[in-house]
């Protein structure tokens, strides 16, 4: 592709981007959040961190893989269990981490 | 609302922010470097591929355009490809958008300019736990991770790409990301109803992870919030969960 061709497609695709990010962010204060929204914006955290976390835990080589022979989802299960109990990001990173290069090395 | 003068304390925000989200460094620096690889390595200019990490700023997105761009598909499907992908920055706009309001509009889009996972999640945690967080002290806080990310990413692209072959693909470093987003959905579940979102979304997000364009993030997203909406008050008992991640 032509190198303006390419430029377009990334001030296009910034463009857009930043209006996604942008679109409550700049708005906010114009309009009174309905009720119903503000319940449904509760769940956001929750619903789209869980949405990021599993299935990173879950693939193995880019596919889905729900089984005990997938290193990752046991680790990632570890990990969320440490994180459950310590409360702890740098506990969490470890644990999770250090679990992996251990199955990996073993499996 | 007092528009003349800084919250007293926000220097201290802004660093409390950089601290917070630290942790979540080490996850996104990789990521970065790969990008910046992949860049060289599909055969972008330097300009271009800094270009792409300014203007874009958004890994998985820009990922995908490097991707289309080596099997030389359609402008417009790189177009729209970035732009799925990146349909979830509406949603942490619209969840992010009220704890940043006292912002002046300038500033507003700059914050809004470097909204990511990273500072979503970081500052949205730590407006849940700090519940009497000053408005001004949300925006410093948020101000300081999220810039920090956006720092770290221009470092890491640019690091990666000069550094392009080079860059180690082993040590599974990535799954540092779902680890550490991990440790925040966590401490984001505060409630059985929050459960039940998590559960739910994260279940979908599986099961269509075969949808292209990350669209099984944005279905999993829907769906959980769908969830906590209609059964949440349904589930019993809503037990405050003290403490925090990190």
């Amino acid at each position: 592709m032509s190198a303006l061709t390419l430029w377009l497609v990334i001030c296009v695709a910034g463009l857009g981007t930043f209006a996604l990010r942008a679109s409550s962010i700049a708005l906010m204060g114009r309009a009174a959040m309905p009720p119903l929204i503000a319940r449904g914006l509760a769940f956001v955290p929750p619903a789209v961190l869980a949405a990021l976390v599993f299935p990173g835990m879950a693939k193995l080589d880019g596919a889905i893989l729900l089984a005990p022979d997938n290193p990752r989802l046991i680790a990632g299960a570890l990990a969320l269990a440490v994180a459950w109990v310590s409360k702890s990001m740098l506990a969490t990173l470890v644990v999770g981490m250090g679990a992996l290069w251990l199955l990996q090395a073993w499996l | 609302m007092n528009q003349g003068g800084y919250s007293r304390n926000f220097r201290a925000d802004f660093w409390d922010g950089m601290v917070r989200i630290a942790p979540l460094v080490p996850a996104v620096a990789p990521f970065g470097l790969v990008c910046g690889a992949t860049a060289a390595n599909v055969g972008l200019g330097p300009e271009a591929g800094i270009a792409m990490s300014v203007i874009v700023y958004a890994g998985a997105a820009q990922l995908a355009i490097l991707q289309l761009v080596a099997d030389h598909a359609l402008p417009v499907v790189m177009v729209m490809t970035a732009l799925v992908i990146n349909l979830r920055f509406a949603m942490y706009s619209a969840s992010i958008a009220p704890h940043l309001r006292g912002a002046p509009i300038p500033a507003r889009l700059l914050l809004a300019y470097v909204l990511t996972d990273q500072a979503y999640a970081v500052s949205l945690v730590r407006y849940l736990d700090g519940k009497d967080m000053a408005p001004r002290a949300r925006i410093w806080f948020y101000a300081g991770g999220a810039i920090e990310i956006w720092v770290v990413w221009q470092v890491a692209t640019v690091s990666g790409y000069f550094l392009g072959a080079a860059v180690p693909d082993g040590w599974s470093l990535d799954f540092a990301v779902p680890l550490t987003f991990g440790a925040l959905l966590i401490a984001a579940v505060r409630s059985r109803a929050d459960a039940l979102a998590a559960a739910v979304g994260g279940s979908v997000a599986v099961g269509a992870a075969g949808l292209p364009y990350n669209l099984g993030l944005v279905l999993g997203a829907a769906l959980g919030i769908l969830a906590g909406v209609l059964f949440g008050p349904a589930v019993v008992g809503k037990r405050e969960r003290g403490g925090e991640a990190g």
